[in-house]
């Protein structure tokens, strides 16, 4: 679904992503792990086209279609290829009501019954934000926030949903049920590209791992693999 | 002060005071999403006001037809502005496109020295418009009503789409945060263009209809309309657009009021804008409806 080889992202003088290689198939639930300013953000943010990039390959295969080139396409097309991405920091729009940040997430869609359809659907899987549909945006919880951040994600009907530290500053109760509520989203036929602080729970539910150092990948396998990986349990796992 | 006076200074102020909120409408707009001060916004309504000579006067197209054609003319100038002074300077330093601002107002007033000469034109105004209409002892001109009427409908149109339409929410989104709106699908340059088109529109209608009232065009008659539409933007608190509409009719009520109750003060007719800025400033640096605006992430 996703094909990227040779990725590097510099700010100025600092190379924060080098040669990152990575490959996600349909389906899947890919983790992105690594310590702070590992390029984590960097490489998903390159990847959704919201900072610039060189790559030999960039390449997006929507369902049932052949793959794609996303270099030179701004953030605003590949939103309407089927990539979404719920940013590090949950970004809501604290001025708008929840509904209208949900439907903001709808932008890229012409489909009004979908829509409609979406929006019962994201209230299904999150009741917290019916009950507070009407409510500004900035007055939600942290964790109501991130419910929405994920809600809002989803809306546009990605294919591919990327989730940048979703469960950062949440109580361990919220961690859970949003690693839940991502394996639920998957069940539903969505590939997810996690990029994640808390390890051992994204390690325990991708199907792939990737780890990265100082920008580059250091490790990668499959999520159970690097569990028992001594390497990764002494860098990530606290063990 | 007899009823009838009293009802025509009344009229005149609202009118004024609409005409300033309708381009007040067009700063605070541009500055709610971009944070500029769009300089060139005066001058988008001169443009207007001698479109409407040339098509009227000089062209002597029928009525409708000259508004129609200098209201999309004048759309397409405010557009030409964004594209080309505006947005290459997206990610420049905000002071960057400041200066681009006032080069663009500079610019504008001496290419209408250079094209319209600097020579004042008259505007005939329609007899239609100007035919008075007699109540009891009091006589209206359609013209003096006709203005606010028109500017409160167009502003009731722009605050529908703003809260219910699709690009609305989007404006409203990108003057927020920009990044996070482009992470939405929200095409940002398209609805910056468009909220440039929505500013430079009203702009061109109240250039109309400023040229109608004070039948004559000139190059710098942007300038002070202008000034005192930012100021009733800053004074309505800027970004907020009935904020802007509300500021305009206060400054059109001050100036026109204060004069007509102490005459010997209309030299000073246009300081009062200045004296309000420095009062507002002091007491509520937001605005009246101006809620504080964070600089932008
Ligand atoms: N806009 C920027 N300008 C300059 N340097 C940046 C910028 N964004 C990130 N960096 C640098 O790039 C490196 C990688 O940052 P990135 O945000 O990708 O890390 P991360 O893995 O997401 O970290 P964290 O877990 O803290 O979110 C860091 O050294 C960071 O300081
Ligand atoms: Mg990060």
């Amino acid at each position: 679904m996703l094909e990227i080889r040779g990725l590097n992202v510099k700010y100025g003088a600092i190379h924060a992503v080098r040669d990152v290689c990575l490959s996600i198939g349909k389906g899947e639930i890919v983790t992105l792990i690594g310590a702070n300013g590992a390029g984590k953000s960097s490489t998903i943010r390159a990847i959704m086209g919201l900072t610039r990039c060189t790559a030999e390959t960039l390449s997006f295969t929507p369902p049932g279609q052949p793959p794609l080139d996303l270099q030179g396409r701004p953030a605003e097309e590949r939103v309407k290829m089927g990539i979404a991405l719920s940013p590090e920091g949950r970004r809501i729009l604290p001025h708008l009501t929840v509904e209208e940040n949900l439907y903001l997430g709808a932008y890229s869609r012409d489909d009004t019954d979908g829509i409609e359809e979406d929006l019962e659907h994201a209230y299904a899987l999150f009741p917290r934000l019916k009950e507070r549909r009407s409510q500004k945006g900035g007055t939600l919880s942290g964790g109501e926030q991130q419910m929405l951040a994920l809600a809002r994600a989803l809306m546009s009907r990605p294919s591919l949903l990327m989730l940048d530290e979703p469960s950062l500053g949440l109580a361990p109760f919220l961690v859970e049920e949003v690693f839940d509520i991502i394996q639920t989203i998957n069940r539903e036929g969505r590939t997810i590209l996690l990029v994640e602080q808390n390890a051992f729970a994204a390690l325990n539910i991708a199907h792939k791992a990737y780890v990265l150092e100082v920008g580059a990948v250091a490790i990668e396998g499959r999520g159970e693999d690097l569990l028992k990986d001594p390497r990764v349990q002494a860098a990530y796992l606290g063990g | 002060m007899t009823l009838n006076m009293f009802v025509q200074h009344f009229i005149n102020a609202l009118g004024l005071g609409s005409l300033y909120g309708l381009i007040a409408v067009g700063y605070t707009m541009v500055y709610g999403i971009l944070r500029l001060i769009n300089f060139a916004h005066g001058d988008i309504f001169m443009l207007g006001a001698y479109f409407v000579y040339f098509t009227t006067v000089v062209f002597k197209l029928p009525w409708l037809l000259g508004v129609g054609i200098s209201i999309i003319g004048v759309t397409v100038c405010g557009l030409l502005v964004d594209r080309i002074a505006y947005r290459p300077l997206r990610n420049a330093p905000r002071i960057s496109a400041l200066i681009s601002a006032i080069g663009v107002s500079f610019f504008i007033e001496n290419l209408a020295i250079v094209v319209f000469s600097g020579i004042p034109r008259p505007v005939v105004q329609p007899p239609l418009l100007m035919k008075p209409i007699v109540v009891g002892q009091v006589r209206l001109i359609p013209l003096g009503l006709m203005v606010p009427v028109i500017s409160f409908f167009l502003v009731g149109v722009l605050l529908w789409m703003v809260y219910k339409t699709k690009p609305g929410l989007a404006m409203r989104s990108i003057s927020f945060d920009i990044e996070t709106t482009r992470l939405m699908g929200v095409s940002v340059d398209r609805i910056i263009a468009l909220t440039f088109a929505l500013g430079s529109a009203l702009a061109a209608v109240a250039g109309i209809l400023w040229a109608l009232r004070y039948p004559r065009v000139e190059p710098f008659m942007g300038i002070f309309p202008g000034f005192k539409a930012f100021i009733a933007a800053v004074f309505g608190g800027i970004g907020s657009i009935p904020g802007a509409m509300v500021g305009g009719i206060i400054l059109g009520f001050v100036e026109i009021m204060s004069i007509a109750f102490f005459p010997h003060l209309s030299g000073y007719k246009d300081a009062f804008a200045f004296v309000l800025l420095i009062f507002i400033l002091l007491i509520k640096p937001t605005g009246l409806m101006g809620e504080k605006l964070e600089d932008k992430i």
